[in-house]
């Protein structure tokens, strides 16, 4: 049978080998840590704690008014050190609550065993998701309680569950499918209660065909969910993409999955929520891939939201001496680090160091007109004219020629035989666009 | 990526300053190295084809052809490659060093350049008018509108299109194959259109046929072609558009009256036609970028080809149907911009 997929797109090498078999190890209860207050799409949030303050597990400590935010809890129990800025793995100095623990990992006693869901109604289960903090942890880290709201005249009637990962050396969705199956479907139920859809999809990349045995085995007993294998291509787990693959249905350029009614959720995401609404356990910890040559013990990590870095790089046997980059996410959108200081956050899926070897360091040559980029691009657009554009900044056209569709996936860049940044100068450019945007509507307003 | 500083608003993590020893302390603390990682923009993994890469696999592909020219006509033709491929090189170095950039020779541009423009010579072309071609073609075809990437002609055939005008009749003595003595011969085209004789077309297909250096063999052509398309350094849809507009065009008119117009593997495999459809057409830089484009390209090209061979007055089309298609290629590129994913009908 022909697997399912996108159209276009690219097979990056995979690199799965270094962790895909490793069961998820616990990380010790760090000593220390720094929980930033922006970890989500949104409003940041305000401290609710001071300085000195002693905090257990799972307490709030920063909650914020807007309703596109998410709130964010101690994830160890001790006192408040400090309330600073420190550097924050998105590459700027940020706002965080510093933690140093007591060691003995007290929880707040709202945490309770496993209690029956299904009494529970949606807007309950709503709730929940939000009392726990819980984004979007595929790596955009949208606030879950909105995603999960859809405005008034929007239907929903499909969820679908992301398990592609389909960024080379990532492996903690992989392994939370194997590991936890059962999580991972109540989850998905709680998640089809929550929208009161009744038909689920569940998209796995065929290069994970233990998830996709236990995922399917799980789900069994429901007959409306369906787990869809689908050929391994990048970026299958873009949104648009995965919704095109699994329920051939084509989102607008400048929509939202909502506008052909359809939620999706990472496998990630699925686990918090089955926690939160089960036994309102806050989003306090998450599976971190370590991976890479540039670690000496690759591993999945179960650690702490705030852990530093380099609590999890010792607990793998630290870096090798010719590590010369590390990233937080997977190599075709992750972002490099300069400091191991920054913390665990909860869109952080990996971490991944690479040696002097595996970096690309070719020489740039003039566009040949190949090509290339154009036939890969997911989103159908023209990378080779926009980053142009972008270059000589002719914003107007740029514009007319979709450079705010570009999704970012960076397929474009890693195909061009002449080793143009394209997509960083589209990135660029786009920025630059919704900033011009931003103002004509300031000046119109 | 890490070397394109000057696009990406970014730089090495900058190194932490190290702390002033002081000097009364006798003992020096041995402090670990910090160490200091590379920053950039993702994506961190990329393809290895490189430009380079694909002008050598392009050359690599064109050898057959070459090494069965040499073969066919002796070992002179070698010296005019020679000649053409020295001209280009010598070219290419000399306006980069005049417009003060970097010496692009070793990008394998130039030579494939100098290659495409001896092979589609006569065998027994003069080795100086050769050179001469090679250094239109890089100097007028290519630098002057910017270097690699920005010309809107295939240079080699721009270079071809030179020696036609300045030399005519030079670029029409043909020499048999095999001849110690040039013997003067006829191209099949030419014996056609001229004296209504067809070559059988086992002579075609192997190429033992009078013509140019490096395009009488349909066999090491189609070898060399077909390598490319699998490698994916040309677009499969220029040679298929462009052959089977051929073919399908030129049918037309053969069904219409036999004895007038050759039949289409005739077409085929005469000329310059396998040659340019899989090396001059699909050159990167002056065929479209969209797939849509490409077929629109092939198609043009096939038709002026047919238009050319059976009405014009010379007998060969191929070098003037792709140089007119790549005139047409930013207004084809315009118009042929894909549907975005997702784009909502205005």
């Amino acid at each position: 049978m022909k697997l399912k997929s996108f159209k276009k797109g690219v097979h990056p090498e995979e690199f799965k080998n270094y962790t895909e078999h490793k069961s998820l190890e616990r990380l010790p209860i760090p000593e220390q840590v720094f929980i930033p207050l922006n970890q989500h799409i949104g409003a940041p949030c305000k401290p609710v704690v001071e300085k000195g303050q002693a905090v257990k597990t799972g307490e709030v400590i920063g909650t914020s008014t807007g309703f596109v935010s998410s709130r964010v809890h101690a994830s160890i129990s001790g006192t408040v050190k400090a309330i600073d800025t420190f550097p924050h793995p998105l590459g700027m100095n940020s706002l965080m609550i510093h933690i140093v623990g007591d060691g003995n990992d007290e929880w707040v006693d709202t945490v309770t065993g496993e209690s029956d869901w299904e009494q529970l109604s949606g807007a309950e289960i709503i709730d929940r998701v939000q009392d726990a903090g819980i984004v979007g942890m595929g790596g955009a880290a949208f606030p879950s309680h909105v995603k999960l709201t859809p405005p008034k005249g929007k239907t929903i009637d499909t969820f679908v569950l992301n398990g592609c990962e389909c960024e080379p050396y990532l492996t903690a969705d992989h392994r939370m499918m194997v590991e936890r199956t059962q999580d991972v479907v109540s989850g998905t139920r709680i998640l089809m209660k929550a929208l009161g859809v009744s038909k689920a999809v569940i998209g796995i990349e065929s290069n994970k065909p233990d998830a996709i045995e236990a995922m399917r085995k799980e789900a069994a007993s429901f007959n409306n969910i369906e787990v869809i294998p689908l050929k391994v291509k990048y970026p299958q787990g873009a949104e648009k993409m995965l919704i095109k693959a699994v329920i051939d249905r084509d989102v607008p350029a400048d929509g939202l999955p909502l506008d052909v009614g359809v939620v999706v959720n990472n496998v990630g995401t699925a686990i918090a929520v089955a926690e939160a609404v089960t036994r309102k356990k806050p989003l306090v910890e998450r599976v971190v891939s370590i991976t890479g040559d540039g670690i000496k013990e690759p591993k999945n990590i179960i650690a702490r939201i705030g852990t530093p870095f380099q609590n999890l790089i010792d607990f793998c046997g630290g870096l090798s001496e010719k590590t010369a980059k590390v990233i937080m996410g997977g190599p075709m959108m992750g972002l490099t680090q300069h400091t191991l200081k920054v913390p665990v956050v909860k869109a952080t899926s990996g971490i991944l160091c690479l040696t002097d070897f595996s970096i690309i360091k070719n020489k740039e040559y003039p566009c040949i007109q190949c090509g290339t980029c154009i036939g890969v691009c997911s989103m159908s657009l023209l990378p080779t004219r926009l980053a142009r554009f972008a270059q000589v900044e002719n914003w107007q056209m740029a514009e007319e020629l979709g450079i705010l569709y570009c999704v970012e996936c960076g397929s474009c860049a890693f195909v061009c035989p002449s080793k143009i940044p394209l997509v960083q100068q589209i990135r660029i450019g786009k920025m630059c666009v919704n900033e011009i945007k931003r103002k004509e509507k300031l000046e119109t307003a | 990526m890490e070397n394109n500083k000057k696009n990406i608003p970014e730089g090495e993590s900058p190194k932490p300053a190290a702390p002033k020893p002081k000097p009364v302390e006798k003992v020096k603390k041995e402090k670990p190295k910090p160490q200091i990682f590379l920053l950039s923009s993702s994506p961190h993994m990329a393809t290895v084809d490189n430009v380079p890469k694909i002008m050598w696999t392009v050359i690599a592909a064109l050898l057959p052809a070459v090494t069965f020219g040499v073969y066919n006509f002796g070992f002179s033709v070698l010296l005019t490659i020679t000649a053409s491929v020295l001209a280009a090189l010598a070219t290419e170095a000399v306006v980069n060093k005049m417009r003060n950039k970097e010496i692009t020779v070793s990008d394998g541009s130039a030579v494939l350049t100098g290659l495409l423009l001896a092979m589609t010579l006569p065998p027994g072309f003069p080795k100086a008018y050769a050179a001469l071609g090679s250094i239109f073609a890089i100097g007028i075809g290519k630098q002057i509108f910017g270097g690699l990437g920005y010309n809107i002609f295939n240079p080699a055939l721009l270079g071809r299109a030179f020696l036609q005008a300045s030399f005519s009749v030079k670029m029409t003595t043909w020499v048999a194959p095999n001849t110690i003595d040039a013997i003067t011969t006829a191209t099949p085209l030419g014996s056609y259109k001229f004296e209504n004789i067809m070559t059988p077309y086992f002579d075609l297909f192997m190429g033992n046929i009078g013509g140019c250096i490096g395009e009488t063999s349909a066999l090491f052509i189609l070898i060399g072609g077909i390598f490319l398309l699998i490698k994916k350094y040309a677009d499969w849809r220029i040679p298929v558009s462009y052959l089977g507009t051929v073919i399908i065009i030129g049918g037309l008119f053969w069904i219409i009256d036999p004895s007038q117009y050759p039949d289409p593997v005739f077409h085929l495999f005469s000329g310059g036609l396998l040659l340019g459809a899989f090396f001059m057409a699909t050159d990167m830089v002056t065929s479209p970028v969209t797939p849509k484009g490409a077929w629109i390209f092939g198609f043009g090209a096939g038709v002026a080809l047919v238009v050319i061979r059976l009405f014009g007055g010379l007998p060969e089309g191929v070098m003037y149907s792709i140089l007119f298609m790549n005139g047409f290629v930013p207004l084809i590129n315009r118009y042929t911009r894909p549907k975005y994913f997702g784009e909502i009908k205005k």
